[in-house]
């Protein structure tokens, strides 16, 4: 009588297992390809963009490339002879600038909102929300404030590069704060509390342990926000990249350009040939840009801490 | 002597002269009247408590630390173990909200006296953490970030090796002191934390549950080093497991957690301090008793 039992329960076991396992619904079949190449399809789009870009840069741009376009300067009459030799140094000068103001205040910013500030007071979560919504404010508008405080206003710099490097370093500056947070609040607080225990101040916690552990991290946000101040030619409009430099830029001289900028007014240009030379511009920004970012992305794999 | 004998000679005296300073600096009149027993008690509790932005922690412990004595505080999750070994060198005062009141002596100075420094204070009274902390350096970094923070320079290497061969660390790293801290095994990283402890010369030494990360070899190494330390260091550890507390402590404590009358708010509070073997063998509280017994817990 068990054994019966047993049987018939075990070939039920075997009847729902077989027919479970050779009924897949064919709407789950169809479902599952349709969502899947939906997927694929956007990854796609944004490939293709990417792709269609370089390839159009490479192709008109080519003709263009040489070394003289490192060492001639603009013309708006001979695009044979022009080149982009004061834009590329007006460019290396401002991320230069850049880097001198953003990276002091931008990792003391960082240290203080993670190390000192407390959170627990209402005017430093404020100023929290504010960095972030910093982050995400459209360029052209630190090009005013530029133009208003840098410029103008109470530093009254006047249009020279100086003025151009502060603007651009306000542009940035919250993206090297954000990525400096991440990175000091990535080291654990077991290693403050093993400091602070062994009679080590706060600063010397800071300075010794905090900071040594964290700089691949802040040393990657850096070099990304340069690479977006360097791509960057709405704000210096305002504030003085002009048009037409035939000279090389010196800090506080009068005049100065920038890639971004040059490769714009070469592409407005009516002549074939000084749309060619923008393409040209845009090969080199783009060598440049991607060579910046690997570099950041490889800085972070080979020597970030790993807990 | 030999070249072995006159290092171990030396880091004597270094370290006596060390624990004889901190004496010093924390009870000048005494030293100068050569006042005798001073060295008797370490730590002096009375009535201190700990609150955490409001909610107590722990209430109303009153005890005495002995010199050179390996001191266990015991007792079940939640009882306040470690929020008691945390005032002891200020480590509290990193933790936004908590409070310390009542009277914390050490060396029969307040601890929290408003002259006080907290970071002179953990200079004096060392800690090693439950989970090894090394630092993301090299060992010999490691060990000599105590001293360099103090601002010693020179005989820098003889400061290190000393503290690793306190540390019972030296035969095993001396050949790679150059490498990453993070390549040792849990236990050598836990032994190369008492080595970086060591290393500053503090008077007191406090160990939050050391082994609890830790292999029962490693284990049995670090309670061996602990024996060892109390010759020169005054030891306070926190521990869950009762046989390493009957195995290493001279005297033990038992906190309990305690409710209030609707179990709202529970605390932790001293049940019964003694010798180890009068708590292992013969307590006084019935509590004690089941606790250690393994009836509760």
């Amino acid at each position: 009588m068990r054994s019966e039992r047993a049987r018939l329960a075990t070939a039920g076991a075997r009847a729902t297992v077989a027919a479970t396992l050779g009924n897949q619904p064919r709407r789950d079949v169809v479902l599952n390809a349709v969502f899947a190449g939906l997927l694929l399809l956007a990854v796609l789009v944004a490939l293709a963009g990417l792709a269609a870009l370089l390839l159009q840069a490479l192709v008109r741009g080519a003709p263009a490339l040489s070394t003289d376009l490192f060492t001639n300067v603009p013309s708006t009459l001979r695009p044979e002879t022009a080149g982009f030799r004061p834009a590329i140094l007006g460019s290396l000068e401002l991320i230069a600038g850049v880097i001198v103001f953003v990276v002091p205040i931008g990792i003391g910013a960082a240290i203080y909102l993670e190390e000192y500030a407390d959170s627990s007071k209402w005017w430093n979560r404020a100023i929290e929300v504010n960095i972030q919504n910093l982050a995400a404010v459209p360029s052209i508008i630190y090009g005013i404030l530029g133009l208003a405080f840098v410029v103008r206003g109470p530093l009254d710099l006047g249009f020279v590069l100086v003025a151009g490097s502060l603007t651009l370093a306000l542009l940035v500056l919250p993206i090297v704060i954000i990525a400096a947070r991440e990175a000091i609040r990535a080291v654990p607080d077991s290693i403050r509390q093993g400091s602070l225990a062994l009679g080590a101040t706060r600063w010397q916690t800071i300075r010794r342990q905090v900071l040594p552990a964290s700089i691949p991290g802040i040393a990657t946000g850096v070099i990304l926000a340069v690479s977006r101040a360097l791509g960057e030619a709405a704000p210096l409009l305002l504030v003085g990249a002009t048009v037409f430099v035939t000279f090389d830029p010196t800090p506080f001289g009068d005049g100065y350009s920038a890639m971004p900028v040059q490769i714009f007014n070469y592409a407005v240009r009516p002549q074939e040939e000084f749309q060619t030379l923008a393409f040209a511009g845009v090969i080199v920004m783009l060598v440049v840009l991607l060579a910046m970012n690997s570099f950041a992305i490889w800085l972070r794999n080979r020597y970030e801490q790993r807990w | 002597m030999t070249r072995e004998e006159r290092r171990a000679e030396s880091g004597r005296q270094t370290r006596e002269a060390a624990a004889e300073r901190a004496a010093i600096a924390v009870r000048p009149e005494e030293f100068q009247q050569g006042g005798a027993g001073s060295r008797e008690k370490v730590f002096e509790l009375k009535g201190v408590g700990v609150d955490y932005s409001g909610a107590t922690a722990v209430k109303d412990i009153t005890m005495d630390v002995r010199r050179n004595d390996v001191t266990a505080l015991i007792g079940p999750s939640g009882c306040g173990k470690s929020t008691l070994l945390r005032c002891l060198n200020r480590m509290n005062d990193l933790i936004p909200g908590a409070s310390v009141h009542g009277e914390l002596l050490y060396h029969g100075e307040d601890l929290y006296g408003s002259a006080v420094d907290p970071v002179q204070v953990r200079k004096l009274i060392g800690m090693v953490f439950q989970k090894p902390n090394p630092f993301p350096k090299s060992i010999f970094d490691n060990v000599a970030f105590g001293p360099r923070i103090l601002g010693r320079k020179e005989n820098l290497d003889e400061a290190v090796e000393g503290a690793l061969r306190g540390a019972a660390l030296w035969d095993e790293v001396k050949d790679r002191l150059e490498d990453n801290a993070f390549g040792l095994s849990g236990g050598q990283q836990q032994r190369l934390c008492i080595a970086r402890c060591i290393a500053v010369q503090p008077d007191t030494i406090l160990m939050d549950e050391p082994c609890s990360a830790l292999d029962p070899i490693s284990t049995g190494k670090i309670e061996d080093l602990m024996i060892e330390l109390k010759e020169e260091f005054s030891i306070v550890i926190v521990t869950h497991n009762m046989q390493q507390a009957a195995r290493v402590s001279d005297r033990t404590a038992f906190l309990m957690v305690e409710l209030d009358a609707d179990e709202d708010n529970r605390w932790g509070r001293l049940v019964e301090y003694d010798e180890t073997e009068k708590i292992f063998t013969n307590p006084s509280d019935r509590r004690t008793e089941d606790y250690v017994s393994g009836k509760v817990g």
